[in-house]
């Protein structure tokens, strides 16, 4: 094991192997002092931070953080790694690649070549060297496009998941929340219900539910029930309406096996839905979600701090081209990231990470009763996740989820993020709000009041139900 | 846009839906954000939840509310809310000075009422929720001296149980607080436990205890007293032991929550 040291104020400070030194240059969280990783000092972090960045990029492909023998993400992410991909930033050290990403030089064309030649730990590393500002100055550039019914990541746009859901998955209920978040526009990236029970059929009801919709107003984009994957599986097979195929992911083998998740299930997964070609301007059909901590929770992080065991659930992302990932940034709790603050850091690192990694990033900018924070926090994320060119952010109504007791954006702030920063939806979906007359004379959603708009159906048929 | 003072919902749209959900909906708009009222609204609920988490537990609340029942105060290891809320593991611990305070027997019950993330719901529903469990429960049962217990995480049960030698614990705790509900209690049964061995898996667990709108207390006992013969008969609790409540979620479903979560 390597050690690696550096001398801050006339003390020597070392730490035992790449990833002692990338837990101690992390930002203060409460995660990683839950788990006995976090930097002893301030003055000790910021050694770290010294040290790691005169550490060569080249060092993270010859020392895992976690050993090869031991786990299947490690394994995927150096079996795939793209030297060729890599050459550019080769002989850079982690505090050259920052100035280099800073650069123009990181222009979109470079960064998107450069994506299969980074390694979850390289952007990791970086981002620990790395301000708030330079998180969003380097995010933006990044451009990943991925399409299935409307088309995600494109410049100056900004795609919502509209998120209707309800505690015992009532329909009418349901479809309650789906009409309000139409009316006020969301819904281009994803409408997604997290279901309160996994039975095939209360998702299939659900599926049903949604794809009726979606046809029926020919609206442009897909559904989604975040089931287990195997139970995507057993429904696509049996037929039924199936557009994303999610499941939960974390940055090591053992924490994916907490989720009774292995990479032969998603594998499987991957081509059960390329198989449907339920798309009709692309074909990116996975929907994970990941967030720092997981694998903290599920005892699995092997040591490594949780904001790089993020990083690396990207790596297993990668592998399926999905249409969509997004942290659930603020959901886990205060042990984990502990205020406003803790949370917007991290927000910020993992859409930075994820998109240098390739990923079709976006947000659940979200918190809990527990954690120190509150709406103006949501406020703050927004506005420079909005900045950083995230691809798309979770809204629920009024972003009070009453299935899943925490709070995220609301209809309405994904409005105020479009309006403020001239943002616009997935093209498909803007032309289809367009059609459907919910757009007024300068682009904006249409305040649509009374039960006259044909979309208004959508909730009087249930509710006569 | 319209010069309107103050937004109108429009009723004859969203009144027939709110029947069918608690959600948020039809709040209309002031430009692109939301109307004062709903904005405030929205303030008070956190407000409350906020609170809830952040008021200390009484213990003689509780203690006064179980006359008849001998009670113990115990604390975790977890000195404060701030360190609680870091430190999981601190308040799955019994403080080293407050292990001899519980008495050992043959205990066949012990009742743990732990603050958890609200006090609020523990004031409010726990010791109704003993004395109705308590007495269902066979007279020929040894039950434990009530645990009063400040900073508690769910498994601070284990901890507790093994200080008294109790077979099994039952732990009344508060959830954490949504914004509809601040004054959620849980109940966890473990038969066994072992203090870093037991797992949530090998618990069974009421949740939403709150009447009127949650589960009544007579229900919670009922439901309590049934899994607690099934675990004797069985030996033991957690996922194999299903009673008849809400289905759950196998892990990795929805979403990776904290502790006290209600989530799958």
């Amino acid at each position: 094991m390597t050690t690696y040291t550096a001398v801050l104020a006339g003390r020597s400070h070392s730490f035992a192997g790449l990833a002692a030194l990338l837990a101690a240059a992390s930002p203060e969280r409460s995660g990683d002092r839950l788990a006995g990783l976090a930097a002893d000092s301030a003055q000790a972090r910021v050694a770290a931070r010294w040290a790691l960045a005169e550490v060569p990029l080249s060092r993270f492909l010859a020392e895992p953080v976690i050993p090869y023998e031991d786990d299947d993400v490690t394994r995927l992410i150096v079996d795939t790694h793209d030297a060729v991909a890599f050459a550019p930033v080769a002989g850079m050290t982690v505090g050259g690649f920052r100035e280099w990403l800073l650069s123009g030089a990181a222009d979109a064309a470079a960064l998107a070549a450069l994506a299969p030649g980074l390694t979850p730990e390289m952007v990791a590393a970086v981002s620990k060297l790395m301000g708030n500002a330079d998180l969003v100055a380097v995010a933006r550039k990044v451009r990943v496009v991925t399409a299935f019914r409307s088309t995600i990541g494109l410049p100056g746009r900004l795609a919502t998941r509209l998120q209707p859901n309800h505690p015992t998955d009532d329909p009418a209920g349901v479809a309650a929340a789906l009409l309000d978040g139409l009316l006020l526009g969301s819904g281009d990236a994803v409408i997604g219900i997290n279901p309160a029970t996994d039975s095939p059929k209360a998702v299939r009801d659900l599926l049903e539910l949604l794809d009726g919709v979606i046809q029926r107003y020919a609206i442009p984009t897909q559904s989604c029930v975040l089931c287990h994957v195997t139970t995507s599986i057993d429904l696509m097979e049996r037929g039924a309406p199936v557009d994303l195929v999610f499941q939960s992911i974390a940055g090591t083998q053992a924490a994916n096996a907490s989720f009774g998740v292995t990479l032969g299930l998603l594998d499987e997964a991957y081509e059960a839905a390329r198989g449907l070609g339920r798309g009709t301007v692309g074909s990116n059909a996975l929907y994970f979600e990941t967030g720092q901590g997981s694998a903290l929770s599920a005892d699995a992080h092997h040591g490594v701090d949780q904001q790089t065991v993020e990083a690396r659930a990207y790596a297993v992302a990668r592998r399926y081209d999905p249409l969509l990932v997004n942290t659930v940034v603020g959901f886990i709790g205060p042990e984990y990231l502990y205020d406003g603050r803790q949370i917007l850091r991290a927000a910020l690192e993992d859409h930075f990470c994820g998109k240098l990694l390739g990923l079709p990033m976006g947000l659940d900018i979200c918190y809990t009763n527990h954690a120190d924070a509150d709406d103006d926090d949501i406020a703050t994320m927004l506005t420079m996740l909005g900045v950083a060119g995230a691809s798309f952010v979770i809204c629920t109504p009024g972003g009070d989820d009453i299935m899943l007791n925490y709070q995220s954006a609301s209809y309405h702030d994904a409005l105020y993020l479009r309006e403020v920063l001239g943002l616009r939806p997935a093209p498909e979906f803007e032309e289809w709000l367009g059609r459907i007359g919910l757009l007024d004379d300068g682009g904006g959603i249409r305040d649509v009041t009374g039960t006259g708009h044909p979309l208004t159906a959508i909730g009087q048929g249930v509710a006569a139900a | 846009m319209t010069d309107r003072q103050l937004t109108v919902v429009d009723s004859a749209l969203w009144t027939p839906l709110r029947r069918h959900t608690q959600a948020r909906i039809g709040l209309g708009r002031a430009g692109a954000a939301l109307p004062t009222r709903h904005r405030l609204e929205l303030q008070a609920a956190h407000a409350a939840a906020r609170d809830a988490v952040h008021s200390p537990f009484e213990p003689e609340v509780v203690a006064g509310a179980l006359a008849g029942f001998s009670t113990v105060r115990v604390r975790s290891a977890a000195p404060d809310r701030l360190t609680y809320l870091q430190r999981p593991d601190l308040g799955r611990r019994l403080h080293d000075t407050d292990r001899c305070l519980l008495p050992p027997d043959a205990w066949d019950v012990a009742f743990v009422v732990g603050d958890g993330l609200s006090s609020r719901a523990v004031h409010e529903h726990a010791a109704a929720v003993v004395r109705a469990t308590a007495a269902l429960l066979p007279a020929k049962w040894r039950v434990a001296p009530v645990v009063l217990a400040e900073q508690a995480r769910v498994a601070l049960g284990d901890d507790v149980a093994r200080a008294l030698g109790a077979a099994m614990v039952v732990v009344l705790i508060g959830e954490r607080p949504g914004m509809s509900a601040a004054d959620s209690l849980g109940a966890y049964l473990t038969y066994a436990p072992e203090p870093g061995v037991t797992t949530d898996a090998d618990r069974n667990c009421l949740s939403n205890i709150r009447p009127p709108l949650g589960l009544a207390y007579e229900t919670a006992a009922a439901k309590l007293t049934s899994l607690m013969h099934r675990a004797r008969e069985l030996g033991r609790t957690g996922v194999s032991l299903k009673d008849d409540s809400d289905g759950s979620l196998p892990p990795g479903t929805g979403r990776v929550g904290a502790e006290g979560a209600k989530t799958p």
